[in-house]
């Protein structure tokens, strides 16, 4: 195993921080909006389920270009963000962060519509019945009931965020320590002519990705719908 | 006590008007044919269905407002569906102390010592809930539901979807659970049968509204009510299984004011049905004759008086008959019978009842 240098373990912690992260905060939006969308028959479903998708289908730049100038010094969000005495988020990790929220998700919210879909509406309003609020419920009847859903929904968003690249560099640039994920960091590398140092980091993602999938398919085979 | 409903909703073909209140006491029918929206009704009622423009309310208490809905975890309302909605990731025992956990102690008037035993769960509590039967997921449904010490029972065609089998296993455990309990129950049906065995009062539906709410004793004087559109009129006794001997049994109507009991035979009976209190018997399943037949494979045979004779349709009378004890018990024979036997009110004649079961 060839030496990482700490630039490379700066890389590696920032980047399991963003995905970690992203996780976090997608799985807590995406199980809300995965419920509505399966189980709500309204005619902005469609609308919103388009929007879910789009980062699917989207070039990475193209999203990473309007992020960049919505979040940017003078953009909409930026310029809120400023005149609250706070700082824009181009170039920053919090930057990335919503960037990597609003790229990875469908590959939250897919898994748990279908997982959703499967459950049904019936043991959550017998549920109901029986006493059990909001939260109850989605701790005691739909988080049992749906883990194979939510533990692939995790697994992809991971290793989504992991894989992320054109967006993070259009909104984040590459500044070690703050937005310089691997993904970039191989990039510079290879860029840089540093063929041994992207190879020894390329080589690793592609291990890990390699196994996550083995890990999710073998886990949840019935787990067709959304390929990364 | 009384249930408020007012609701409008329409969707394609379907309409639903309803502006009634219902009695709340006892086992109330809400009966009708399948799409007449009894099943909407009560998913209206329990505020399940995400309506604009309801107003609902239990007892004084408002349930819904417009669109202001109490959250059903706050209505304090038993529900059992037609399809088993046990919760898979949990025991039998869990399943039935998931609602009970989650009432406050001041609310619980109904314990699982008590409920247990009404509705025999002691054996099934260690099993897995999927390899319970039909009938013993509805059972443990229903006590479930209880132990939450509901309001009120929302029950939709909880018998429907059993077989046969299963159908005789659970109704002597819904028949009296009414009364034992306190709670008073919503019981949405299709069948006449249930209704009959059931029913205190009946709330007949039609396409979308509420036709008419009346008792079940007043309901089954009407020759022309909707229960009898399938299977034609029908007496409903009141009375006791006996068991008389080996596998025979007897139902036994109350008599009382000085007037002797009357005994049926019954067939195909167990002393799991000694809580069935109802026997219902179809007016086509009585003849009569005017003497006593010998050698008649008939077990059967009440004298009764002749009280009424109503021409049904163009062939066909229904004749109504006291029994002595004073109960009505209907026969349904042809014109052509009652003009050869010269039947007329207040002959003393003898019925003859081909069948009589307390369940089929």
């Amino acid at each position: 195993m060839p030496e990482l240098s700490p630039q490379d373990w700066q890389a590696i912690a920032v980047t399991l921080k963003l995905c970690a992260l992203t996780t976090a905060i997608l799985l807590v939006l995406a199980t809300p909006l995965a419920w509505w969308l399966a189980h709500r028959q309204s005619p902005s479903r469609t609308v919103v389920q388009a929007l879910v998708a789009l980062p699917l289908v989207l070039p990475p730049t193209v999203l990473g270009f309007y992020l960049l100038i919505a979040l940017g010094p003078r953009g909409p969000v930026g310029q809120t963000l400023e005149s609250m005495g706070l700082t824009h988020l181009a170039f920053s990790f919090e930057g990335i962060l919503v960037a990597s929220v609003i790229y990875s998700l469908p590959f939250a919210v897919q898994p748990l519509v279908e997982a959703f879909r499967h459950l049904g509406t019936r043991p959550v309003e017998v549920a109901a019945s029986l006493g059990a609020g909001p939260l109850d419920r989605l701790f005691t009847v739909i988080l049992p009931l749906c883990r194979g859903g939510f533990i692939v929904a995790a697994t992809l968003t991971f290793a989504h965020t992991l894989g992320e690249f054109g967006v993070i560099l259009m909104l984040g640039g590459s500044i070690p320590g703050e937005t310089q994920v691997l993904s970039v960091l191989i990039y510079d590398y290879a860029e840089a002519m540093d063929y041994a140092a992207a190879h020894r980091l390329s080589l690793g993602l592609l291990i890990f990705a390699f196994v996550v999938l083995v890990a999710v398919y073998s886990f949840n085979r019935r787990f067709d719908g959304v390929r990364p | 006590m009384t249930l408020q409903v007012r609701a409008r909703v329409q969707r394609g073909d379907f309409s639903l008007t309803i502006n009634d209140t219902l009695p709340s006491n006892g086992i109330t029918a809400l009966f009708g044919r399948s799409g007449c929206g009894k099943t909407t009704l009560l998913r209206i009622i329990a505020g399940l269905e995400k309506l604009r423009d309801a107003e609902v309310s239990f007892n004084g208490e408002v349930w819904q407002a417009g669109r202001r809905r109490m959250p059903i975890n706050r209505r304090r309302l038993g529900l059992v569906f037609q399809e088993s909605s046990l919760l898979p990731h949990l025991s039998v025992e869990a399943n039935l102390m998931y609602g009970y956990r989650r009432t406050t102690e001041g609310q619980r008037r109904l314990h699982p010592e008590t409920v247990r035993p009404l509705l025999a769960l002691d054996d099934l509590l260690q099993q897995p809930v999927h390899t319970l039967s039909g009938g013993q997921r509805q059972r443990v449904a229903l006590g479930r539901a209880l132990l939450t010490s509901p309001q009120l029972m929302l029950l939709d065609e909880p018998l429907s979807a059993l077989d046969t089998t299963a159908k005789r296993e659970i109704l002597p455990f819904l028949s009296g659970l009414s009364t034992t309990t306190g709670v008073p129950m919503l019981l949405v049906t299709h069948s006449a049968r249930e209704v009959e065995q059931l029913a205190d009062q009946v709330a007949f539906m039609e396409q979308g509204r509420i036709e008419r709410v009346e008792p079940l004793r007043e309901a089954l004087t009407r020759p022309e009510s909707p229960l009898f559109s399938d299977e034609g009129p029908a007496t409903v006794l009141q009375g006791d299984l006996r068991e008389t001997g080996e596998g025979q049994w007897q139902f036994v109507t109350p008599g009382g004011n000085g007037r002797p009991s009357v005994v049926f035979q019954v067939s195909g009976q167990s002393s799991h049905h000694t809580s069935l209190h109802r026997l219902r018997i179809l007016a086509s399943d009585v003849s009569l004759a005017l003497t006593q037949p010998q050698g008649i494979s008939i077990r059967n045979m009440m004298p009764v008086r002749v009280e009424r004779i109503e021409q049904s349709d163009e062939h066909r009378c229904t004749i109504s008959c006291r029994l002595a004890d004073g109960q009505l018990l209907l026969s349904r024979i042809t014109l052509q019978s009652v003009v050869e036997l010269g039947l007329a009110p207040g002959d003393s004649v003898v019925a003859l009842v081909k069948s009589a079961a307390l369940m089929e």
